[in-house]
């Protein structure tokens, strides 16, 4: 159970909004869990709750077991990364990593060669006596690690400790995280914005919206089969329509958008015959004039070349309809008739969210 | 060019404060130099006699007891200050702080010698504390013209300039680096002394100065509240000014005056132990 962290309905409010609604989460021993989510999802305070630093309003918090929602953030064997590194400016980075340790009254040579130790591991050896002030950014991103980490918490809170490095850095450090957390084995619980972030180094995701988990799996989970109309939206998927369920017959299911698009998604066994859902399609699940047993005429109507690929926005009886396609094809102009091809299990069958608008 | 420009933009503070403040602090050092006329003038044959007069153990015992004051004022200020510095800045929800500073500060809306006349008549024998104390059955108190006197109304004027300067340092405090602090296992004990002490030790020092300096020269307050005797630094220079028509000594001890401030500043200039980024592991 050491490692595990649970919350069991817990909710709160700031005055009349609310950030959290009888949320329900357990992470696992060793997991990386990453809460995901839009700012003022919750995400963060579902942290904080964790952390002890705010007290929910109902529920309870539990960590390896034990039941720690009216234990003070000093009590708690859990520590933070905070989003912009909450060092102490009045401190080296020595005595930075060291300010935990100096708390739990350990031996000083105790500390020094524990501070010592996790320096190395993030690689920071060498500037142990350094101000905070004169560290860059992903340097004051390493010492907030190895200050959380070198007391060997049960659960590794981290707060979107990426979100103020530069996008290559950023990269770096994901690499980084994932193999720390590999070599520890320690729980992380991992809060960002960032879809690509949370895909690359998470176990498991939690997208929240609006004070509530939308879902809960593994990454490719998320990203294949999202459930929920907001989960689709959030993690990308571009073209969104309300639609009624025609026939379904032989694994396959009519689809009628409310605008009059009309195709076939493969049935799950999920779909069924006159429901109103929400259906949702990839771009980069359509192409145009390819292959593929849904075929849909449309004209082109613009494009946005993108480097790796290129999105162009057809026009398909009333609906707007966005493809991605990997190679720029320099035959197609504006006002072209073209087809829009995609196979039915491309298809999602969505939940319209509560949160989502 | 720019430097030159930049330099424009000092001119008209050099020219005051060359006018105003360097020249005439020149010529009070040429006096100090010289000696007193029979009748009140100032002889100007310079010597350095002013100054070892000024050392004599009867000024030296005044210059000591000024400096008690202003150390006693400074430890008073810093130790009713911070409390209500803390209260203020972290304590007091936002709406209200605004409101609240102004209180502060609104004692300077009214001038300090009327407000030392209004301390007199709190503090004399048949005077409003008296009065209060009486009423509630408790023996009487005679602080006017007694050095509590004195260090009450010295207190009372210089409070404001340490709470404002420990208010901005304890209102600009990160929240997030002390929840850090409590996530690191630092009691809520722990985390005042060991990061929000050190971290707004700065504001103190700045508070401290602001209080000490001022309380070093005090004039009114002793002249008032003291009696009037030349007990303290300020009043013996107003003395030798005004009433013994010793001018050239009068200047002398404004010097001497002027030396220790400068000393306090140079010493303060010093990195606080703790304050500074080699604060380890003590």
């Amino acid at each position: 159970m050491r490692g595990a962290l649970s919350f069991e309905a817990v909710s709160r409010s700031y005055g009349r909004t609310a950030a959290l609604r009888q949320v329900s989460l357990d992470v696992r021993p060793g997991e990386f869990l990453t809460l995901l989510g839009p700012s003022g999802c919750g995400k963060t305070t579902l942290l904080r709750l964790a952390a002890g630093f705010e007290p929910p309003d109902a529920g309870r918090v539990l960590i390896s077991g034990r039941d720690v929602t009216g234990v003070p953030a000093y009590r708690r064997p859990v520590n933070t990364v905070f989003q912009h590194y909450a060092l102490f400016p009045h401190r080296t980075v020595a005595a930075n990593v060291a300010f935990g340790l100096e708390m739990a009254g350990l031996p000083r040579s105790e500390i020094a060669s524990r501070v010592a130790r996790v320096l190395e591991t993030v690689r920071l050896s060498d500037l142990g006596d350094r101000g905070i002030d004169q560290l860059s950014g992903g340097q004051k991103q390493r010492v907030a690690l190895a200050r959380a980490i070198v007391l060997e918490p049960e659960v590794l809170l981290l707060d979107e400790p990426m979100s103020a490095l530069d996008r290559k850095l950023r990269r770096e450090m994901q690499v980084e995280m994932k193999h720390l957390h590999e070599r520890l084995g320690t729980t992380f619980l991992f809060v960002t914005h960032d879809q690509e972030e949370a895909l690359a180094m998470s176990d498991r995701v939690a997208v929240m919206s609006d004070g509530r988990i939308e879902q809960v799996g593994p990454p490719e989970e998320i990203y294949e089969r999202p459930r929920t109309r907001f989960v689709a939206e959030f993690l990308a998927v571009r073209n969104l329509w309300p639609a009624t369920i025609g026939v379904v017959a032989l694994g396959a299911a009519a689809v009628t958008t409310d605008a009059g698009l009309a195709f076939d998604a493969l049935d799950d066994g999920a779909f069924a015959s006159g429901e109103r859902v929400w259906v949702g399609i990839r771009p980069e699940r359509l192409s145009l004039d390819g292959a593929g047993a849904n075929r849909l005429a449309g004209v082109l109507e613009d494009e946005v070349y993108l480097g790796d690929s290129t999105h162009w926005r057809v026009k398909v009886a009333g609906e707007t309809v966005i493809v991605a396609e990997g190679m720029l094809a320099p035959s197609r102009r504006r006002g072209d008739v073209v087809t829009v091809t995609f196979a039915p299990e491309a298809v999602l069958r969505l939940l319209d969210s509560p949160g989502a608008r | 060019m720019r430097r030159s420009r930049g330099l424009a933009l000092l001119l008209p503070a050099v020219v005051a404060l060359t006018v105003l403040f360097v020249l005439p602090q020149i010529l009070m050092f040429e006096v100090s130099l010289g000696r007193r006329s029979a009748h009140g003038g100032v002889v100007h044959e310079w010597s350095g006699a002013n100054y070892v007069r000024a050392a004599e153990p009867l000024y030296a015992q005044i210059f000591g007891r000024s400096l008690v004051l202003a150390l006693a004022t400074t430890l008073i200020c810093l130790a009713v200050g911070y409390p209500m510095a803390y209260w203020l800045a972290r304590r007091v929800p936002r709406r209200w702080r605004g409101a609240l500073l102004v209180l502060v500060i609104l004692p300077f809306w009214t001038s300090f010698l009327v407000r030392m006349y209004a301390w007199m008549f709190i503090l004399r024998r048949d005077g409003v504390l008296n009065a209060a104390l009486s009423a509630i059955g408790l023996p009487g108190l005679d602080l006017l013209y007694t050095d509590a006197g004195v260090l009450l109304g010295q207190v009372y004027g210089e409070l404001p300039f340490m709470i404002l300067p420990l208010y901005v340092s304890l209102e600009r405090l990160d929240q997030t680096v002390l929840d850090a602090a409590a996530d690191l296992g630092a009691s809520p004990a722990a985390v005042f002394r060991r990061v929000v002490l050190p971290m707004t030790a700065p504001g103190a020092l700045a508070g401290s100065l602001l209080v000490f300096v001022p309380s070093l020269g005090a004039y009114l307050a002793p002249d008032l509240l003291g009696g009037a005797r030349t007990a303290y630094i300020g009043n013996l220079v107003q003395t030798q000014f005004a009433v013994a028509r010793d001018i050239p000594f009068g200047a002398a001890l404004s010097f001497v005056l002027l030396l220790l401030v400068a000393a306090t500043l140079v010493l303060a200039r010093r990195p606080l132990p703790g304050a500074s980024s080699a604060g380890g592991q003590q």
